[in-house]
This record gives C-alpha cells, structure tokens and sequence, in this order.
C-alpha cells in the first residue's frame, strides 16, 4: 500500500476558464510523485463525479473562480455519495469567500486553499491526511 | 560619427573599473548575499546603467517626439496635457438593474467611461435558464441573454455622449448588435457611438478560455466586426487587443508583450485576406495590456509595444496613413497580483501598478480593487480603485511633462531589450505559420504555463518575496465584500421568461433561420445579428444556431 503512487483529479467546475492555478497544482503534484490527471475546463459535477470513479482517484481537487462553489461544489459531493464513491475525499481551491468556508466544510468539502498558499503546503496536506500516500 | 565610438568605448572602461574597484568591494565589504536581482518575469537586471547600454541610441529614430512615428514618447502631441486618460472601471454584476446604478454611481463620482463586465453565462453565449448557467448568474458580471436586459442597463446613460467598452469575445458581435440596436430604438446614430468591444479570440484560446468556436470562424467573425464596423459604425473600436489575460495566465512581460502584438498581426493579415483595405480598418484597433507589479519593465513594455507596432504597420503591412500606426491602448492593473492576505496592501500595489500604466502613456485604465481576490468589488472598494487614478491625476504632477522617464539609461535599454526579445518570439511564431496555427500546436499555451509554474516555484522558494503572503505574514479580520444573493437568478429567469413569452415568435424564428443560412453561404453577419436581437432573439438562441454550423471547440488538455 504505501508504494502506491497518489492518483488525484483536477477538476475545474464552473464556467470560468481561469485555469492558471490548477496547471500550477497539477504540475506541482505530478513533480511530488503523485499521478495527475486534468479534466479540462467546465466539467459538470456529472462529469467530474465519473471521471474519479472511472480514474480510481484518491482524491478529487476542485478549482473555481467563478462564485458558483456553493451551488457546485454540494452537488459533487451529492453525486459521490449516491454512487458510492463518498469516501473520495474532495479539497478545493480559487476565489471561495472565507465566509463560505465553515459551509463548504460542513458540506463535505474536506480543505480548501485559498490564493497565496504554496504548493508545498498542498503537498503536505495530502501527504498528512490521504491514506495510502507513499509514506516512508 | 567617427568621434562617438570610443568615447562609448571609453565609457564601458571606466564602467568595468568603477565595477571591478567601488562596486564589487563595496558589495564584498558589506558581504551582501550573491543573489540575483531580476524582475517579477525573471529579467535579470544590472546594478547601474549607463549611455554605453543605450550605445548607437538615436533620439529621433528611437524615440522621436510624442505624436511622431515611431511613438515611443506616446501617439499624441500633448498626452495627458490636453486630456487625461479615461478613468474606466470594468464593472457588472447582478442584474442589469443592479449594474446600471453602479454606472450611474461610477459617472457620478467622477469615472469618464464605462466598461461592462457581463456574468459568465453570457462571456459563453448561453442563456440564463441554460443548467449550465446555475450557480452563475449575475455572479461574475452582469446577466444579459436579450435586447431587453441591455435597454435597462444603459437606461438614463447617454450613448452619444459616453464611450462604452464591453468586454465580451465569442459572442462579441451579438452584444455589440444589441448595444447599435438600443442606440438606435433613442434615436441615435451608429455613426456617433463610440467605445469597444474586446473581440479577441485569439488570446481566449491562450489564455482566458472563454472561446466557443474553433479558431477560424472565429476569426471569421472578427473580419465581419471590422468590415462592418468601418462602414457602419466609424467611432468604434471594433476590437481590444489583449494581453491582459495572457500576463494573467502566467506570461512574462516579454511573452505577454509579443503574443499580444503577434495576435495584432493576425488579425491585420485575416482582415487584409478578406480584401479589407489596411487603412481603413487599422486606426480602429486597439490594445489592452497588463500593468503589473515591475515598476520600470511594465513602462519599457508599454514604450517597446509602441515603437513594435508602428514598425509592424509602416513597414511590414506598407500602411501609408499614421493613424494605423498608432498603439492605442487600455490598461488595467494587475489581478493576480492582488493577495487574500492582508487585503489593504493591494491599495499600494494598485497605485504601483496605476503609476506604471500612465508613465507608459495608457489611453485609459481600470484600476484594481482591494477585495478583488475574495468577490467583485463592494462600492467602498471601488471608490479608493477610482480615488488612486484621480490621486495620481490631480495631486502627483505626473501628467505634466510627456513621457517623463524618456532618455533614462535604464528605461531606454529596457524598452530596446523587450523589443528584441519580442521581435524574437514575432519571428518564431511568423515561421510556425501564424498564431491560429501556432494556437493549435499549443505553443504561447505551453510557454505561459510554464512561466507560471516557474513563477510559483520561485514563491515557495521565497527567492520571490510576496508581503503577507510568504513574508510579513499576519492574521487579519475579514473585510466586508459584495454578495450577489438568490434574488438576482430568480429576477433574472423571470425576466427571460417574460420576454421569451411576449415576443413575436414567427419574426424570432424567421431571422434565427436567415442567421444560419448567412453563416452556411460565409456572408457578413453583422446585419444579421442586429436583426435577431431586435426580435428579442436570445444570445443563446443565437449562439446555438451558429454552433450548427461552425461546431464548437474543446481544447487540448495539457499542464
């Protein structure tokens, strides 16, 4: 288990096409050793939900910018439970008011990054708390 | 000319000695860390310069008077003596009702233009009660899908009188038939309107990703704006040349410099195919750039945009009218640059960054506001943006003397560096055939990303220092910020029934019919978008016929 590369989705949801941030965490992920794999820009929750499950993900990383988090972002988590795959865990990251945070959170949104955090603390986040992460 | 060379020879000489004997000890004594002074797009930069980094510099060929070819110093004689830049800050949220009073607050206070930021559906040619649309309506800008939503957001503004810039780019032909159609249902020409619409797809697919076609009816659709707009509506500028988007996405200066003025090329060259002739379209191009953090490369890039382009024009298109020479353009501060952290700090890097675009000689600006990393700006946090422009306006004294930095040794050999570099890139893309075809080999895509990975790098690194963000940290309280609540898509989604149900759905049909056939036989569309909005035709009714028949575009997934 512990060699086990981390297999993570990035996902953009929503129809802003500002995706500077999630190639920046796709690349800085990939280079931590952990295998990436991008949707591309406006996935449904449909879409983002079947990639995860069909990629066998560890871990799900949402990025939006658009201010449409509080309508996308239950509706993913929704959709995972109701095809089993509640136990993905889902961080996410871009414009989130920091007062939708404690909501986001209850709803099952298990991190969420804000602009300015590094890469490595991301990183460290995953390492801490994924299990099955290559640990040594 | 026999005299000049070794006084420059003279010159580098006595540089090495003061280096080699006063600078490098002093630097030795004062055991300063051996790090490397480069900008925020990783130029490195000497400790001092001199005339002999400006060698064979000549005044009149390189700089010439302000309104004098190449226009280094600025395209008008007077700059912002006769007139200062437009203050011009995007903004749109919530309904069109919403938006409007933030227009009428903005003029009231001083801004001399608008600039409408549309929602996110609209940026993509759908309809508010598109699924796809839940969630953002009203969110990152204005929601218009009729005619009817544009009548009210300039309801009481005065078209003749204001210039009106949108930033809208797919679908940019649509919103700007809708802006002639209100303008004539008051009675006013098309000829007297004036303003912009940004219409640049081509850095959407580099950069900003709100594209729905492919590439060339996109570009298609572009040449009918031009066409059209110079016979039709001769005051506006049928399209904003962006690099705004491109610096956003993760360019360097240099890269958002020259993909910029390459997409001007291309534009130029699609135009010219059309059998559009070069003088009568070109004057009515316009440019949009970032102004970022690097104080004094941003005012080079701005120069050497100028000087670049007025040679492209002159000489690489034998343009013969000086107007088409001219690179006119907006700026706007730079977003990403703005932090979550600490948020009151951005007030200081905006009025950096403000500086910066009017010692470039910027025709107009938006200046960032400092609760932008969180949501669009609340009424206070616009007001400082708008305040900063006028501070600098009306109490720095800046725009007493025409390009004031001009002859600086640093300034100068800046401005001649950025132009080499992006003559450079201009060379490489002319030889990949072009940026359509560059675009789809994914080149200025994978240039930007890994600028921006490189950038990110060097903040985790701490070799690129962020106040509050990876130094100076500090826990603030949480600033107030403009929510966009539920009432906005409830009143907009009635709206949108209400007019879908009013209207005289055989005209709707009739001229959604005639678009498609227009678009299937290549003609100009413009006349045939007018039609449909005045029907009260939606924008996504409008787009999807147009999907019928140029399809629309994914593109490839890379990071």
């Amino acid at each position: 288990m512990s060699s086990k590369k981390i297999r993570v989705v990035v996902a953009k949801p929503g129809l802003d096409g500002h995706d500077r941030g999630a190639k920046v965490v796709c690349r800085a992920l990939r280079d931590a050793g952990m295998e990436v794999i991008y949707t591309g820009l406006r996935r449904t929750p449909e879409e983002i939900v079947n990639s995860a499950i069909q990629e066998d993900a560890d871990l799900i990383g949402l990025s939006i910018l658009s201010g449409a988090h509080p309508i996308l972002f239950p509706k993913i988590i929704k959709l995972l439970q109701e095809k089993g795959a509640g136990d993905i865990p889902v961080i996410a990251g871009g414009i989130i008011p920091e007062r939708d945070i404690p909501k986001m959170k209850k709803v099952g949104i298990r991190e969420i990054f804000l602009p300015g955090t590094s890469t490595q603390d991301i990183v460290s986040w995953i390492r801490e708390n994924i299990p099955g992460t290559e640990k040594k | 000319m026999a005299k000049r060379k070794p006084k420059a020879a003279s010159l580098e000489a006595s540089y090495e000695k003061w280096k080699k004997t006063k600078y490098s000890r002093a630097e030795t004594d004062a055991c300063l860390p051996k790090k490397a002074f480069t900008t925020v797009s990783g130029r490195r930069i000497k400790e001092l310069y001199t005339p002999a980094d400006i060698s064979g510099f000549d005044y009149l060929r390189d700089l010439n008077y302000p309104g004098e070819y190449p226009f280094t110093r600025g395209v008008h004689p007077t700059m912002y003596r006769s007139r200062l830049w437009t203050m011009r800050q995007f903004s749109g949220f919530g309904t069109a009702e919403d938006t409007n009073r933030r227009y009428k607050y903005l003029l009231s206070h001083g801004q001399t233009g608008l600039s409408v930021a549309f929602h996110l559906p609209t940026l993509m040619g759908i309809d508010s009660d598109n699924p796809l649309a839940k969630g953002e309506i009203g969110k990152c800008g204005v929601a218009i899908d009729t005619l009817a939503d544009m009548e009210i957001l300039f309801k009481g503004i005065p078209l003749d009188k204001i210039t009106t810039s949108m930033t809208i780019n797919a679908p940019a032909a649509v919103l700007w038939a809708m802006y002639i159609a209100v303008a004539e249902k008051r009675g006013i020409s098309p000829k007297v309107i004036s303003g912009t619409i940004q219409n640049d797809i081509l850095k959407e697919y580099i950069a900003q990703k709100t594209f729905i076609f492919p590439p060339r009816p996109s570009m298609k659709l572009i040449v009918d704006t031009f066409e059209y707009g110079a016979k039709e509506v001769p005051r506006w500028n049928t399209i904003s040349i962006s690099g705004y988007h491109i610096r956003e996405a993760g360019a360097t200066a240099v890269q958002e410099l020259a993909f910029t003025l390459r997409d001007g090329i291309e534009y130029v060259e699609w135009a010219l195919e059309r059998g559009l002739e070069l003088d009568d379209f070109a004057p009515r191009l316009s440019f949009f750039f970032n102004s970022h953090n690097d104080f004094f490369e941003e005012i080079a890039k701005f120069r050497a945009a100028r000087r670049i382009w007025a040679r492209v024009m002159r000489d690489r298109f034998g343009s013969k009218s000086p107007r088409s020479w001219w690179l006119r353009f907006h700026s706007q501060t730079s977003g990403v640059s703005l932090m979550a952290q600490q948020p009151y700090n951005n007030i200081v890097r905006v009025a950096i960054q403000a500086l910066a675009a009017v010692l470039g000689g910027t025709q107009s600006l938006h200046t960032n506001s400092l609760d932008e990393t969180y949501a669009l700006p609340s009424e206070e946090a616009v007001t400082i943006a708008l305040r900063t422009q006028q501070i600098i306006a009306h109490e720095s004294g800046l725009p007493n003397s025409i390009d004031p930095l001009g002859g600086a040794y640093f300034v100068e050999a800046l401005t001649r560096e950025m132009e080499k570099e992006a003559s450079d890139y201009i060379k490489k893309i002319d030889d990949m055939g072009g940026m359509v075809k560059a675009i789809e080999l994914g080149f200025p895509q994978r240039e930007i990303a890994d600028s921006a990975y490189w950038y990110q790098r060097a903040v985790d690194k701490k070799e690129k220092i962020i106040v509050g963000v990876n130094a100076f940290e500090m826990k603030h309280e949480p600033i107030p910020i403009l929510c966009i609540d539920d009432a906005v898509a409830r009143q907009q989604l009635a709206r949108l029934k209400d007019v879908r149900s009013s209207r005289n759905q055989a005209r709707v049909k009739r001229s959604l019919a005639e678009l498609k056939k227009a678009a299937a036989d290549d003609l100009n569309l413009m006349p045939y978008f007018l039609d449909c909005v005045k029907t009260y035709a939606s924008l996504g009714e409008i787009m999807d016929s147009l999907k019928e028949i140029y399809g629309d575009y994914q593109e490839p997934i890379m990071f």
